[in-house]
């Protein structure tokens, strides 16, 4: 424990190629999940993310399986969970029980799949809680191209998925295709839980995609600025937990999680105090009225 | 009415299960006509939109609208609005949310648009803060901006005037009005009160249980129409250029708030 803040011994690993690598994987997520992130809370889809990582790791039990590589296999079982949960939870009111019965069949197979395959225990490890330093130069480019089409793709449908998130009924009057950019959304959702899933690994990819823009969206009301601070908040939580995590040599997971929430709790507390202001504000307005008699 | 009408309806009927909400219904709406949509709930009202939107399949018959440009004011309170989201935001969707890309060229324009929108409904003063904090009132007004703001050809509006209180209901009237005369929209406008747009109505659809009656207010808003569709005995008084139901039948009365289910 005495290694926890280590600063010579940080720096020094973050001289290495390995850890620079990570930290810019790292950063390509904190990107594609700011960005998402405010049209996953206004799409309330937040279980869904979980629902979808979890099926993201049912991919990866089954590439180790299959013996072909496990980024491909989370890569492929996410977008088809993603793809999925949007063809089938349509009604809103429907939407969780759903995911839940979806998302435990999922992880079922997964464990399975495991058990069926006899080999190292450190990959299991990895998927559930993250191994962003195994990722290489050639991972990087994969997560460098996702990336890219993720936010690419973003740029074309962003307005109508916004119209569509708010208002499906008001967005279809006025010719949003809403039953085209629903699944893409759902397509762009499964690529960057993917990506999560290999940083911070299945049971945490909330902590990147839902986390950061739940915070924002404590603190401000534009889809601007929340997109903005969501970004920040997921950078910071990302590759400072990362930073923290490299002396002790402990899984990302609790400090990225950790950074994550203490922004979250202190956006709350913004809020409040605002709420609070805005109360007090009222009350002095309505003792400057005259009394009604 | 001029060329060919935007909305027609021929020999429709919809029906879920047993139950017909309306059948044989043949109905035209031209540019620049204004049409009110009246009866009591469940009567079917906001399903006829929903069929004109292509969200709901006629049981027979056909629907066609001949425009692209449709402007939709949806009943107050269907839609839970999310906390990141303003007024402008709304009213920018309503004017270029269709379109791909991200939109930074035209950037001023739009905010000019927009913020003219928003003058012309009043909504100034709140269209900075967040839409799920406003009260239902400042909401409706901000959609009715958002609606406008497309510059729709029809414009299709669901109880607008619900939840405004009596200067807003002119004002939200007058502005949809100012609409169909400078541009030549077409309005439906669905209503359980008559008098706010009694002067601006051409033609009325008063839809009860499955019976209905079209026509020009003088011809619908008549003690012997009215209890004929109604089937009960229904008094209709004119007092003062305004139009007052009573009848033994709850439902006639026009004040009735939309939600409450259907009378046993």
């Amino acid at each position: 424990m005495t290694e926890f803040f280590n600063l010579e011994l940080t720096l020094r690993l973050l001289g290495l190629d390995f850890v620079q690598t990570g930290l810019l994987a790292a950063a390509v997520l904190g990107l594609v999940s700011g960005v998402l992130g405010p049209l996953i809370i206004m799409r309330r889809m937040a279980f869904a993310v979980h629902g979808t990582a979890e099926l993201a790791f049912t991919g990866a039990a089954a590439a180790l399986l299959l013996g072909v590589s496990v980024e491909y296999g989370s890569l492929i079982g996410a977008v088809i969970a993603a793809l999925l949960l949007a063809l089938l939870g349509g009604e809103s009111r429907e939407r969780d029980s759903v995911i839940g019965a979806v998302l435990s069949f999922g992880l079922g197979v997964g464990v399975l799949l495991l058990w069926l395959h006899e080999g190292r225990a450190a990959n299991k490890f990895g998927l559930l809680v993250g191994q962003v330093i195994s990722v290489d130069s050639a991972n990087l480019r994969v997560f460098a191209v996702s990336g890219a089409v993720v936010l690419g793709v973003l740029a074309v449908i962003y307005r109508p998925l916004l119209f569509a998130s708010v208002d499906p009924v008001v967005a279809a009057s006025r010719g949003v295709p809403v039953r085209f950019v629903t699944p893409m959304f759902a397509l762009l959702l499964g690529i960057a839980t993917a990506l999560g899933v290999q940083t911070v690994g299945v049971l945490l990819v909330i902590a990147m995609l839902v986390t950061p823009a739940a915070a924002a969206c404590r603190v401000t009301s534009s889809p601007l600025l929340a997109t903005v601070l969501s970004i920040v908040f997921a950078e910071v939580a990302v590759l400072g937990g990362i930073v923290l995590s490299l002396a002790p040599g402990a899984p990302i997971s609790a400090f990225v999680t950790t950074i994550a929430f203490t922004i979250y709790v202190l956006c709350r507390v913004i809020e409040y105090r605002r709420s609070l202001a805005t109360r007090s504000t009222v009350a002095t307005t309505a003792e400057a009225e005259p009394a009604p008699r | 009415m001029t060329g060919e009408p935007v909305v027609s309806i021929r020999d429709a009927s919809l029906s879920f299960g047993a139950r017909t909400l309306w059948s044989g219904l043949n109905l035209d709406v031209g540019r620049g006509e204004f049409l009110a949509v009246l009866g009591p709930n469940g009567a079917g009202k906001s399903t006829l939109f929903a069929v004109l939107l292509g969200r709901q399949r006629l049981s027979s018959g056909t629907a066609h609208v001949a425009v692209h440009g449709i402007g939709y004011i949806p009943q107050q309170g269907v839609v839970d609005f999310p906390r990141t989201l303003r007024g402008v935001d709304l009213v920018s969707l309503g004017l270029d949310g269709h379109r791909w890309g991200l939109g930074l060229r035209g950037a001023v324009e739009r905010k000019r648009r927009v913020a003219e929108a928003i003058e012309a409904v009043g909504a100034g003063p709140f269209a900075r803060r967040p839409l799920h904090r406003l009260s239902g009132g400042e909401q409706q007004r901000l959609r009715v901006a958002q609606a406008l703001v497309g510059e729709p050809e029809l414009l299709l509006c669901d109880e607008p005037l619900l939840s405004l209180d009596h200067n807003n209901q002119r004002a939200v009237s007058e502005l949809i009005e100012r609409r169909r005369r400078e541009e030549g929209t077409a309005v439906l406008f669905v209503t359980h009160e008559i008098n706010p747009v009694l002067s601006y109505v051409d033609k009325m659809l008063y839809l009860v249980d499955g019976r209905f009656s079209i026509g020009s207010p003088d011809e619908v808003m008549t003690s012997a129409t009215l209890s004929t569709l109604y089937r009960s005995d229904v008094d209709v008084v004119r007092i003062g250029g305004q139009i007052h139901v009573t009848g033994a039948h709850s439902s006639v009365c026009e004040d009735d708030p939309h939600h409450p289910q259907v009378q046993a």
